[in-house]
């Protein structure tokens, strides 16, 4: 690394520190206390700069960000709405269980269905863990890179509140990116159901939702043990996943009752629910007030939490 | 921020008064953890007029960077109040925040970042519009000699250029106070002059600047006034050759034996009565003799000791400096 610099390398090195050290380098050093600008902070232009500065990140690492997004609800859609529909698979998926459950023209629901709205909130969730939980656990570690932006002058909550805010930002575009695959990707005569009658509700499911993955990533990157971030997807991730109602209607559970209880603590079922509430109304879901409820109480618990234990670990 | 933080404290401190950088009042931090209550700072006072370029030193675990912690406002203190630039840390941590420019000891360069992004969003952060900005980081690389590490990401510079860039980045908008925490520790001789030169230049231009450093030579090279800390308290401040004189402007002469010095030795050589000699003190197999006249002194001590039939195994002679000082004051080496 350092061989490629002329002020490190052995023999240029002298002309270089001579350089930087005498009167024009000097010269300019002084001229930066004198030519000084006097700046007027304010929070929002604090908060403004640093939505910048994610968003800069976010466009220079697109491509990688994308391709993270869209391959696991690309794959889930090609195997169990193409490929197993294909090879006969098919009846094991949303057939008798969910066709039942749904009750009249049930025969409908096929499970491209089932899984627009579940394929959409389980990216919300691994896009709000991604961008916010991963990043926060280096910035702790290690060097402590979070001291950089401690030192901006906004308090420690603004800070807290900006993660969530990107966060959930980038948890949103996930879920819009995810949306025309899981619509387009299956065998023929798969065709899911979507039909949105409220697009407001949806924007507020998607908004709340986003809110609620960021705020929990959060919670999550301040009281991780960096050493222990592979049980975030044994313990947390894939139980919240998988018993998030992602794959199946919650009104399917009522076979098993205790399950269907059980999973109630789980905030990802709410964020499947609310989403299949308004995409796909034809297939039954949890009353709109229980979803809106949990979405926004939920954000506020793990928002709270979070920007407590956060502004403990910044400051000793 | 935090309100249990702010607290049976009076909104605002006493004024300081115009032309103090730093000022602190039995400043205090203890730690709590699994093993008890870990005092790092034990109530300190500093006063540190505008312009100055003040330095702490004392061995590494001494408690300077808790106390440059507690003075950026990321280290609550425990007891105590502390200033800078004339306003109460606790008090109003965003009104300090807005005031200072921080070089931390740790790499904490935005590794996401380019060079070049890593000064226009500091900039910004601190105010700047998107333009004044791209500016401002121009003029920040020119002086700090990174033009060919433009565009170069953070991960990617070595340890003296990060450095400069950290530097520089604490610079954007003409703090009032400038901190730096071990600013050349880890690295080469070379780089480590490089930045004094810079230091310097901004504390001819008036800069008001606070170091923290374990390298006696880098305070003494480059500080107005020092205080030298040790177990998280101040043991003597003031300029080098004020802390020289203060403690005796005294030559250091050390003699180790092979074995325990035996009681008598140090009254047979008569040098604790003798002019120009301060303080002898024994310590196991050691004498140790301060004197403000040294000539004979090291001599006597080997042939006392050849008297006693004890074989010198070690001798030194350090002249008056800050390590005499610290020695003088603690009775124990300097550990690095």
């Amino acid at each position: 690394m350092t061989s490629t610099t002329p002020t490190m390398t052995p023999p240029a090195g002298d002309a270089g520190r001579a350089g930087q050290a005498g009167a024009g380098p000097g010269a300019g050093i002084a001229a930066l206390i004198a030519d000084a600008p006097v700046p007027q902070p304010t929070l929002a232009k604090t908060f403004a700069a640093m939505m910048a500065r994610e968003f800069r990140v976010l466009r220079r690492n697109a491509i990688a960000t994308f391709t993270r997004t869209v391959m696991q609800p690309l794959l889930f859609v090609f195997v169990f709405t193409y490929v197993m529909p294909k090879i006969g698979g098919g009846f094991m998926f949303g057939g008798a269980g969910a066709a039942a459950t749904a009750g009249a023209g049930a025969a409908s629901v096929n499970f491209a269905t089932i899984l627009v709205p579940g394929l959409m909130a389980s990216m919300l969730l691994m896009q709000g863990i991604m961008a916010v939980t991963f990043p926060l656990v280096m910035e702790f570690s290690w060097q402590r890179t979070i001291e950089d932006r401690a030192l901006a002058p906004v308090p420690i909550s603004v800070l807290a509140v900006q993660k969530i805010t990107a966060g959930a930002a980038q948890s949103f575009i996930g879920a819009l990116i995810v949306f025309p695959i899981v619509l387009v990707v299956h065998a023929a005569g798969q065709a899911p159901h979507v039909h949105v009658t409220n697009w407001l509700l949806l924007a507020v499911i998607l908004v709340t939702a986003s809110l609620l993955t960021a705020s929990l990533g959060l919670l999550l990157g301040t009281v991780m043990d960096p050493r222990k971030m592979q049980m975030l997807f044994a313990v947390i991730l894939l139980p919240a996943t998988m018993l998030g109602c992602v794959y199946y209607p919650w009104s399917a559970m009522h076979q098993i009752r205790w399950l269907q209880y059980l999973v109630l603590v789980n905030p990802m079922v709410y964020m499947s629910e609310g989403l299949r509430a308004v995409l796909t109304p034809g297939v039954p879901h949890m009353p709109m007030w229980a979803i809106l409820t949990v979405l926004v109480g939920g954000t506020a618990v793990f928002g709270y939490l979070g920007t407590r234990t956060f502004t403990r670990r910044v400051l000793n | 921020m935090t309100g249990s933080a702010t607290q049976a404290r009076p909104p605002a401190g006493p004024e300081p008064g115009a032309g103090t950088a730093i000022r602190t009042e039995d400043l205090r931090k203890t730690y709590k953890t699994a093993r008890g209550d870990v005092p790092a700072v034990r109530g300190i006072d500093l006063n540190v007029p505008s312009g100055e370029l003040f330095g702490l030193l004392g061995p590494n675990g001494a408690g300077k960077s808790t106390t440059i912690g507690m003075l950026t406002t990321l280290v609550l203190p425990t007891g105590g109040r502390a200033w800078v630039a004339g306003i109460d840390v606790v008090a109003d941590p965003v009104g300090v925040k807005r005031r200072i420019g921080v070089v931390t000891q740790n790499n904490t360069l935005d590794m996401q970042l380019t060079v070049t992004e890593n000064l226009e969003f500091r900039s910004r952060f601190f105010g700047l519009g998107p333009r004044e900005a791209l500016r401002r980081a121009a003029q920040l690389i020119d002086a700090f000699g990174l033009g060919d590490r433009r565009k170069a990401i953070a991960t990617d510079l070595s340890g003296g250029q990060a450095r400069r860039l950290l530097i520089a980045r604490a610079l954007v908008h003409r703090p009032e106070v400038l901190f730096l925490d071990e600013p050349t520790a880890g690295l080469d001789p070379q780089t480590r002059v490089n930045l004094w030169d810079i230091l310097r230049v901004l504390h001819d231009q008036g800069q008001s600047i606070l170091l923290t450093t374990h390298y006696m030579e880098e305070a003494e090279a480059l500080c107005d006034r020092i205080a030298v800390v040790d177990h998280g308290e101040v043991l003597a401040s003031g300029t080098v050759d004020e802390l020289k004189e203060g403690t005796g402007a005294d030559t250091v002469i050390t003699v180790r034996y092979e074995r325990a010095v035996p009681d008598g030795l140090v009254a047979g050589t008569g040098l604790a009565g003798r002019a120009g000699v301060g303080k002898v003190e024994t310590e196991h197999d050691r004498i140790r003799v301060f004197a403000s006249e040294p000539d004979g002194v090291l001599g006597e001590l080997v042939a006392a000791g050849a008297r006693a039939g004890l074989t010198v195994r070690d001798a030194a002679q350090l002249k008056p400096s800050l390590e005499t000082v610290f020695l003088n004051l603690t009775g124990r080496e300097y550990r690095e």
